[in-house]
């Protein structure tokens, strides 16, 4: 098992990116260019080396680390969603220009963590590399000028992501005393049955809260609204999207051991249906923007373990699926809401009054974002709602399914909402009539909005990079 | 197929879609709204090569399989039979009309708004030549949306909370629809719906299946007590949004009584008919008093709705061909005679920007034209002998008289209601006292255009009727096949 780092590249490319920020964020010269704009260039390439490097497959690093096309496909999908939360954040008008370094440093950092996590099949690297990911997400929340609530929501960030990580180190512990083993595929031979191996299923439940913390899985959701609140727009995008794939990648991983039936299973099935039930009627009476999609964040990871407790490789590909385009979707609809925040303040379902007269195009792909996430053909949330439901069928949780699809219609309401704000009020008089950059704003909204739709009629195309054999 | 080279329902289905695209890129209304209109003329051309339907023929014709997801068993599989091509005619008979009863009634938005025609029209007749369950499902949960729009954007006063009611409604029916879609994938091996057809299923799990299934196309048909959306989303629509929700969208909710419900789950179908029957009758009934008690034009419409749809259900769950026949029929002429009360309702409102009957009576003597369509279709509305709705209602009379003399006996009186409920409007219209002076103008060039050939479809289905009976009789008899003990 020699080291290969051909196996390696887009993590290592990565690593270029945070070395070059690193440098330009020491420096101090006045000729130095801006930072979002090389970066924007660079992180497009490195979509394209994730994409190139899909079907790299091998075990490096003393069989801890793997590259298949399960991890590949998420180091897609993390270089995709930093590559967009670049683009998103390089007009950010909360951010004062001497950090502009710095926070893209910590951002790459925390994709870079993501990337590897993707990889990590054994349960210390698993750990080191969600604690580089969710630490180098810690300093992003508070930098936001000019705005307090932005520290309250560090602090809260912080404390529960360091309770998350103590619990699920403990769990850790037990897990390694009953099993002797970190190696998750040698977790396979073992019993995770409650009856015969006690400790080691109270073990794996509380290492799994560190992973339903990133996933912001009722009940470790309540930083989820707060944060986002706090928080700047473009930071927002990024947390509530691309975390999310580290903690499925994992969940994932850990999946074969959850088969149908065993407690554990059955716990992360009850979870998920009240996360769904309890994010989407909590979104019913929220007014500000991101507050609503904070909790359609706990409702859609709730959705996510809907495929993860099938237990089967069907499951596992349909949560997969959704995952990626649940950060296409998310990041469609804070597109749009970065757009037009201009100011950089936090957007009320009032402020979108009118928006189809403003700017016509935003308000598309703000409908058509809303429209993927209720889960409405022909956009992908319809068809990642469809895998995982069908996935998940005749698998001994069959009132999981019957909740999850129940909930698309509570969903549908606060959705609307949106659209409806968007297209059918109108504005006042004092609104600024025009939005920024709309060329910039509307090519790359656009582009979302047209994945969305494209990957709604073909999702083959996504299928295709993720064979249901893993 | 023999000899078809062109995929007709996929042109069909993708034209008016296509076109939305060329909206982007007009600006002037008018030529927004000749566009559309030409979409539509040209997508009814379009359908010329479907005349080659064969009669006598109980399959599905103009076939369409093409593999879609694969791994997941998609497939793209389209295709129609008697009763598709039934409501694929009237769909894209009231599309091009529906352009022209809104030419001068909406001024705002002209471009969005026949955004959201072309785009359901493309829904619905994928919906009416879906033969995959998936595919259904997905055209049907798309219509929704451009209704919304519809509805939300250019409505009346209550239009907000109308089409909220709207939309909350249906997918709340729909939203469990999937998980039977799924469990038929998951028991039949297939989404194909012909391949599903015909299997023995467990009873409870037809049950349940047909369970669901009824309550999502109960609410979009409506059926009492699943009808409290309809009303206000029907009162409330601009004219064309009203024509479509009543002469497409609600055969929507019975097509899939007919394709889905009945060939799906037979077992549980029979079993459960008597409730859906007692539904029906519930309909028929409560749906025509109400509609005795409006004074809002376009509400008594929206009532009269609830009760034709009531025969239409009650024709279907009565198992027998006269039942079936009356039912198809029924649909259609509901389609063609409620679309034009709401054209003629409309065509009133520009006028005098009142839906209230006391605001539009004495009409008789200026607009001699509007009148003499308006009791046309009103006479046609409580099935005169001679139009259309005749011969479906009077055929499933006929069907409910010959199953249970008392199902027959609970019917009747909503007929007679029918009568009563239209007369009594069209009456104060015509001769009540004019109550307000005001410069009527009668009948315009584009209002006679769209009036006449429904006025002409209104006579021939009602006299002569034999051309439809030989589309659908051949599907009809395989459908009852199936219920033959």
């Amino acid at each position: 098992m020699e080291f290969r780092p051909d196996l390696i590249i887009p993590e290592l490319y990565q690593l270029l990116l945070i070395g070059a920020l690193f440098i330009q964020g020491i420096a101090d010269r006045p000729w130095m260019p801006r930072v979002g704009k090389w970066l924007s260039w660079c992180a497009g390439v490195g979509i394209l080396i994730s994409a190139g490097s899909l079907d790299l497959n091998g075990l490096i690093f003393v069989g801890s680390y793997r590259v298949d096309t399960l991890s590949q496909f998420f180091k897609f999908a993390v270089s995709f969603g930093f590559a967009v939360a670049v683009l998103n954040a390089t007009r950010q008008p909360t951010l004062e220009k001497e950090k502009h370094c710095e926070y893209f440093m910590f951002m790459a950092l925390s994709a870079w963590g993501l990337m590897i996590l993707s990889s990590c099949v054994e349960l210390i690297s698993i750990y080191l590399a969600l604690e580089l990911a969710s630490f180098s997400l810690f300093p992003l929340v508070p930098l936001r000028s000019g705005e307090k609530g932005a520290a309250e929501a560090a602090v809260k960030y912080v404390f529960f992501g360091a309770a998350a990580t103590a619990i699920g180190l403990f769990g850790f512990s037990l897990i390694l005393a009953s099993q002797h083993t970190t190696y998750l595929i040698d977790f396979m031979q073992k019993p995770w049955a409650w009856s015969e191996a006690p400790m080691a299923v109270a073990g794996l439940t509380l290492f799994l809260c560190g992973m339903l913390f990133k996933l912001a899985l009722f009940p470790f959701h309540f930083w989820a609204p707060d944060v986002y609140e706090g928080a700047s727009n473009e930071t927002v995008a990024y947390i509530s999207t691309m975390p999310k794939l580290g903690a499925v990648v994992v969940l994932i991983r850990l999946s074969m051991l959850l088969k149908p039936g065993l407690e554990i299973t059955t716990i992360l099935a009850l979870l998920a249906a009240v996360s769904i039930t309890y994010g989407n009627l909590a979104a019913l009476i929220q007014t500000d923007v991101k507050r609503l999609l904070g909790y359609s964040t706990i409702a859609h990871a709730g959705y996510v373990m809907v495929g993860l407790t099938a237990g089967t490789t069907e499951g596992v590909a349909a949560a997969a699926f959704y995952s990626f385009i649940y950060v296409i979707m998310n990041f469609a609809c804070f597109w749009v809401i970065c757009r037009i925040a201009t100011d950089g303040r936090n957007l009320k379902l009032d402020d979108l009054n009118g928006l189809y007269k403003r700017a016509p195009g935003l308000a598309l792909v703000l409908a058509v974002g809303a429209m993927a996430l209720v889960g409405l053909p022909p956009t992908a949330g319809f068809m990642g709602k469809l895998f995982l439901l069908t996935a998940a069928w005749n698998h001994s949780y069959n009132w999981l399914v019957v909740i999850a699809a129940a909930n698309i219609a509570i969903s549908i309401y606060y959705y609307l909402n949106l659209v409806r704000h968007a297209y059918t009020k109108e504005a006042p008089e004092s609104t600024p009539t025009a939005v920024p950059y709309p060329f910039f704003s509307l090519l790359w909204g656009g582009l979302l909005a047209a994945l969305l739709i494209l990957f709604g009629i073909l999702p083959g195309l996504v299928f295709k990079a993720l064979p249901p054999s893993l | 197929m023999e000899g078809l080279d062109l995929p007709v329902l996929s042109i069909l289905i993708f034209f008016p879609a296509a076109a939305c695209v060329g909206l982007f890129f007009m600006r002037s209304a008018q030529v927004v709204r000749v566009f559309t209109f030409a979409v539509f003329a040209l997508e009814f051309i379009f359908a010329f090569p479907l005349l080659r339907f064969r009669l006598n023929t109980p399959g599905f014709q103009f076939v369409e399989r093409i593999p879609w997801v694969e791994g997941w068993g998609l497939e793209y599989y389209l295709g129609i039979d008697g009763i598709g091509i039934l409501m694929l005619g009237l769909t894209l008979f009231i599309f091009p009309l529906c352009v022209l009863c809104s030419w001068s009634a909406i001024a705002t938005r002209v471009k969005e708004f026949h955004f959201c025609l072309l785009f359901l029209c493309s829904a619905c007749v994928g919906l009416f030549s879906a033969l995959d369950l998936l595919l259904f499902y997905l055209f049907w949960e798309a219509t929704l949306i451009p209704v919304y729009l519809i509805i939300a954007v250019w409505g009346g006063s209550e239009r907000q909370y109308a089409s909220l009611k709207f939309i909350v409604y249906t997918l709340a029916g729909s939203a469990l629809l999937l998980v039977g879609i799924i469990a038929f994938r998951i028991e039949g091996g297939t989404f194909s719906i012909p391949e599903l057809m015909g299997r023995d299923y467990p009873f409870g799990f037809q049950i349940w299946t047909f369970l669901v299934m009824a309550l999502a196309f109960a609410v979009k048909v409506p059926m009492f007590p699943f009808h409290t959306w309809l009303p206000d989303a029907y009162a409330e629509a601009p004219t064309a949004g009203s024509v479509v929700l009543a002469a497409v969208l609600a055969k929507m909710g019975v097509y899939g009584f007919l394709r889905l419900s009945l060939p799906l789950a037979p077992l549980a179908s029979q079993y459960l008919a008597p409730m859906m029957i007692a539904f029906s009758i519930a309909s028929v009934l409560y749906g025509g008093l109400m509609a005795l008690g409006q004074s809002n034009i376009k509400k008594i419409i929206a009532y009269s709705s609830v009760s034709h749809m009531g025969f239409v259900t009650l024709g279907i769950f009565l198992f027998s061909m006269r039942g079936f026949q009356g039912a198809l029929f029924q649909m259609v002429s509901h389609g063609i005679t409620t679309g034009a009360l709401f054209m003629l309702a409309g065509a009133l409102y520009e006028r005098s920007r009142s839906y209230e009957v006391r605001e539009n009576s004495g009409l008789g003597k200026y607009l001699p034209a509007f009148m003499g369509f308006w009791g046309f279709m009103a006479f046609a509305g409580f099935a005169f002998p001679g139009t259309n709705n005749f011969v479906g209602e009077f055929l499933v009379l006929v069907g409910a008289f010959e199953s249970n003399i008392w199902i027959g006996a609970l019917v009747v009186p909503g007929a007679v209601l029918a009568a009563a409920y239209m007369l009594r409007p069209t009456q104060k219209m015509a001769w009540g006292e004019p109550c307000n002076v005001m410069e009527w103008k009668d009948l315009n060039v584009r209002e006679w255009a769209y009036l006449l050939p429904l006025a002409f479809i209104v006579l021939y289905i009602g006299l002569a009727p034999t051309l439809f009976f030989k589309v659908m009789n051949p599907t009809l008899n395989n459908l009852l096949e199936m219920f033959k003990p």
